[in-house]
């Protein structure tokens, strides 16, 4: 292969670095006009009455929205229950009531002071398990379970009897703000033909081109979303994203003028949703042999004020429930509770990091219990190629796991160093050495959740250049460099050929969301079909040029050869004659792939099913200090293993897998969105804290390459395996530097050190004050 | 309002601004130069990086009466006559860039450290750009990037 596994430079990498790229915020029209929102005043009440006169008497001041003013559907999501603008009541207090178009960014803010809401508060609930209790206050009329997960595989009672002890934990994970650099902005404004157009940073804008148009009573023809090129998402920029070009939509319907709506960093992190903070109770009958006879798992996660992704993301956390690991005893239930938080939804990995983190944590303690290496361990429990999983899914692609955990181990001397920790208890010295290991296996791509295709155009134009689109987005990963390079190579041309164009909801088909680590094998997937039928229109041509009507061809390098076997034979022209004579003869080429897999079922009552068509596997291994004294943990050196299937580019491979790791990192020791009482106390990167550069390790990725048929030249997935991790390898580490099991993340300074988190009651600055945008 | 000179890009500007206007916000919206980014407007994420008389500020701290009489330093005046400066470039080698929504602030918290000190060592560098959060790269390829500037 000529450009598949290179490290080519990113093609949209030349406009970021001169500050040429345009993201959301960077469009603007003439005779824009600016929104600003009028945020809840109460976690959960009853909206008795808005009175937006005074507002809309404001000089400059074009309009004022409330919910009975949206035209059509002003409700969306998985569950149809998100609010564009609240309605019957408040549910967090990140719902918007009303929102206001004026002149300028301040008269909007101004504008939005002078709205007078009336309430009626109502009994609030901000913890998932007394949200699930009998008589805890309703969030929304069927109750407050969004979900109820099962899956039941053989007889636990039995596996429990069969055990030699029992191993049972309460871990708790903690909420996460995606924290992409660039908040959330959109640009909405009329155009020539009754319709609209939504510029923006929106990462599912399939699923938000929907929304729109039927909040505006429009037909999807009529309404245009333009994506913009996009400051990371993570998962984050879905529904978040949606309210906001909604909103603006709206405005600028009921103005007939373009309307920029941004969001400040505090609007961002007070509207969005964030990873659901799980509480885990596991069960699991084990033998001396550190062998696991059940596993029984109870986990309750919480969904905040919307359905949002709830049902898919702990749908996830149940099949990937028992890890990598063989268990014939299985029982898993899993449940997403409405409370009056911030909703909660998609976030790189996805309802894997939850599980994880107690599964690893789980069997470094099994490990600790019958005396054997945590590494030990995994190698007697991980699956092997033909194993069959926790849901009844036999595994016939290449299982790589215990490849990876070799590959860990050995790249980082886990065995020695792990040893060698445990023995050195130099009381003198406050700071402890730790290494931890941790793998996982992830199920590929969309898997029984729903309908999993993707589409992508080529259109080699009459000049020989290429253009490229794609319904999978690029939000920095990297999905448009890989999708050129794909094409590149079933054209045998220069990457330099290429140009991506930026996606547009009426130039590819439906692709559904660029989610689940899906970009490359299905994107990817629809772009190799896509260059392959436009190159069967080629094949015709060359048939014809060279008069073998049965004659095979290799594309190499700029140029076309006859096949002799499975070398190259005669060449036959260069790419460029050969597009122009199949221009000549009335052939444009022109033509879409469409990428479609359907290999997965599910059963809803036992949990048993081909969950996923495929899947990945990985390890970590982390090197930590501890200082025992204050609780401070330096995570020192990092290995991250994955088996990506194909690294389509080195470069980008080992880029998702650094990010992932300074994410897990983040999530294992750092990060944490803070409410109380629905409030959030974290609104900006003064309290939200994400690793800088002296935080992060020094990073070692390893690539594993076992070509998958599924995936486009054998490739995968990355984006949510490098993090999903990482946290547990770190937590693992911290108890090999210092015998203290980390039950709940982040494992920050008074986890360590006390176990336990404290709070501070007191308001602080930016909560006391009024929040709002400037 | 308040009529200030602000010379950015080596180009003279004369404009009038209110007088809470921020630097970022002038930048952006009077001169249009939307490679300096808004994304925290706290001086926490470091995307409004610029270089204002040589030192590296966030431009949603400076007020725009602040830079009266300033010379300002944009992303969009890194790249000199068509040609990328040599951490551009080692940004496109290095596969420092993900997402692109740092990249601006944290070239020119480079190019200001690579002013100072043409072969700065990995801590430095470190410390030059611990004030740019990037939540996509985990940093690494981004120290490679400015550290091969340097041994070059």
């Amino acid at each position: 292969m000529n450009i598949i596994g290179k490290r080519e430079p990113r093609v949209d990498a030349l406009g970021k670095v001169t500050g040429a790229a345009k993201f959301a915020d960077d469009y603007n029209m003439p005779h824009q006009l600016y929104a600003a929102v009028k945020y809840a005043e109460f976690p959960h009440a009853e909206i008795v009455s808005v009175d937006t006169a005074k507002a809309a008497a404001l000089s400059g001041v074009q309009a004022v929205l409330t919910a009975k003013d949206v035209p059509g559907s002003n409700r969306f999501g998985l569950g149809g229950d998100i609010r564009i603008l609240a309605d019957d009541r408040t549910r967090y207090l990140g719902d918007v009531v009303a929102v206001v178009a004026a002149e300028s960014r301040a008269l909007a803010a101004q504008a939005i002071d002078l709205i007078e809401v009336t309430y009626k508060e109502l009994p609030a609930v901000f913890h998932p398990e007394e949200a699930l209790k009998e008589d805890a206050p309703k969030i929304h009329e069927q109750g407050n379970e969004i979900v109820h997960h099962k899956l039941r595989r053989g007889n636990v009672e039995q596996g429990f009897a069969e055990a030699d002890f029992i191993l049972e934990h309460r871990f708790t994970t903690q909420a996460i703000e995606h924290s992409y650099i660039e908040p959330e902005a959109a640009l909405a404004y009329p155009d020539e033909q009754d319709g609209f157009v939504v510029i923006g940073s929106l990462q599912n804008f399939y699923t938000s081109h929907k929304a729109i148009a039927a909040a505006l009573d429009l037909p999807l023809s009529k309404v245009q979303i333009i994506q913009s090129t996009m400051g990371g998402s993570f998962g984050g920029k879905d529904e978040s994203a949606t309210m906001l070009a909604a909103r603006a939509a709206l405005l600028a319907q009921k103005t007939g003028r373009p309307v920029k709506m941004l969001n400040s960093r505090e609007d961002s992190i007070r509207q969005s949703y964030k990873r659901h903070p799980y509480i885990l109770y596991y069960k699991w009958g084990c033998r001396y042999d550190g062998s696991i006879t059940a596993m029984e798992l109870k986990a309750i996660a919480d969904g905040g004020a919307y359905v949002s992704m709830s049902p898919f993301v702990t749908w996830r956390s149940v099949v990937q429930a028992t890890g990598p690991y063989h268990c014939p005893n299985v029982k898993t239930d899993l449940y997403a509770a409405f409370t009056n938080n911030n909703f909660t939804g998609a976030m790189r990995g996805f309802g894997s990091p939850q599980v994880n983190f107690a599964i690893e944590s789980m069997m470094d303690e099994l490990a600790e219990q019958v005396g054997k290496s945590p590494l030990a361990v995994r190698l007697l429990n991980g699956f092997e190629t033909g194993s069959v999983t926790a849901t009844g899914q036999r595994l016939n692609h290449e299982v790589s796991l215990k490849h990876a955990l070799l590959e860990a181990a050995s790249a980082s001397y886990y065995g020695k160093k792990w040893a060698e920790n445990r023995l050195t208890k130099n009381k003198s010295n406050p700071i402890r050495k730790g290494i931890g290991i941790s793998c996982a296996y992830r199920g590929v791509s969309l898997g029984a959740e729903g309908v999993d295709a993707a589409s992508a155009v080529v259109y080699i134009q009459p000049d020989g250049s290429v253009n490229v689109s794609s319904g999978i987005i690029d939000m920095g990963q990297g999905a448009q460099t890989a999708m050129s390079q794909i094409v590149a190579e079933v054209l045998g041309i220069n990457l330099n050929r290429l140009r991506f164009l930026q996606p547009d909801s009426g130039r590819v088909a439906d692709s559904g969301p660029t989610v689940a680590s899906r970009g490359t094998i299905m994107g990817g997937g629809a772009a190799k079909i896509a260059a392959e039928n436009v190159r069967a229109v080629m094949e015709k041509t060359l048939r014809e040029m060279t008069e073998q009507e049965q004659a095979d061809f290799l594309f190499e390098n700029e140029e076309i050869f006859l096949k002799k076997g499975n070398g190259k034979g005669k060449r036959v022209a260069g790419f460029d004659e050969v597009v122009a004579r199949c221009y000549a003869k009335g052939r444009p080429l022109f033509a879409s792939g469409v990428r479609h897999i359907a290999e997965t079922n599910w059963d809803e009552e036992t949990g048993q099913g081909d969950a996923y068509f495929t899947y990945v596997y990985g390890a970590n291994v982390a090197e930590v200090e501890v200082d025992t004294e204050t609780g401070r943990v330096d995570v020192t050196k990092f290995y991250s293993v994955h088996d990506v299937g194909r690294a389509i580019n080195r470069s980008m491979v080992e880029g998702q897998i650094y990010g992932g790791v300074a994410m897990g990192m983040g999530y294992g020791i750092m990060e944490e969105f803070i409410q109380e009482e629905g409030q959030a106390k974290t609104l900006n990167f003064d309290e939200y804290y994400i690793p800088t550069a002296l935080d992060v390790p020094y990073m070692k990725a390893i690539i594993l390459e076992n070509p998958d048929a599924k995936g486009p030249f054998g490739a995968k997935s990355i984006g949510e395996p490098a993090l999903e991790m990482a946290a547990p390898a770190i937590a693992n580490a911290i108890f090999n530097a210092t015998g203290k099991r980390i039950l709940n993340l982040p494992a920050n300074l008074e986890e360590v050190l006390l176990g336990k988190k404290l709070r501070r009651k007191t308001p602080r600055a930016s909560v006391s004050c009024k929040i709002g945008p400037l | 309002m308040t009529e200030i000179t602000l010379n950015v890009n080596k180009k003279e500007y004369r404009l009038t601004v209110s007088e809470d206007a921020l630097l970022l916000d002038v930048l952006r919206n009077n001169l249009g130069l939307t490679g300096t980014k808004r994304g925290c407007e706290v001086g926490e994420c470091g995307a409004c990086t610029v270089i204002m008389d040589g030192k590296t500020v966030n431009s949603c701290l400076v007020l725009a009466v602040q830079a009266q009489g300033s010379e300002i330093r944009t992303i969009e005046g890194v790249a000199e006559n068509g040609k990328l400066h040599p951490v551009q470039q080692s940004f496109l080698e290095y596969d420092a860039v993900q997402c692109g929504f740092c990249t601006p602030g944290m070239v020119l918290s480079a190019v200001s450290l690579l002013e100072k000190k043409a072969h700065p060592e990995e801590t430095e560098i470190k410390e030059a750009i611990a004030g740019n959060l990037c939540r996509c790269t985990g940093y690494q390829p981004i120290v490679k990037a400015i550290k091969a500037v340097g041994e070059k």
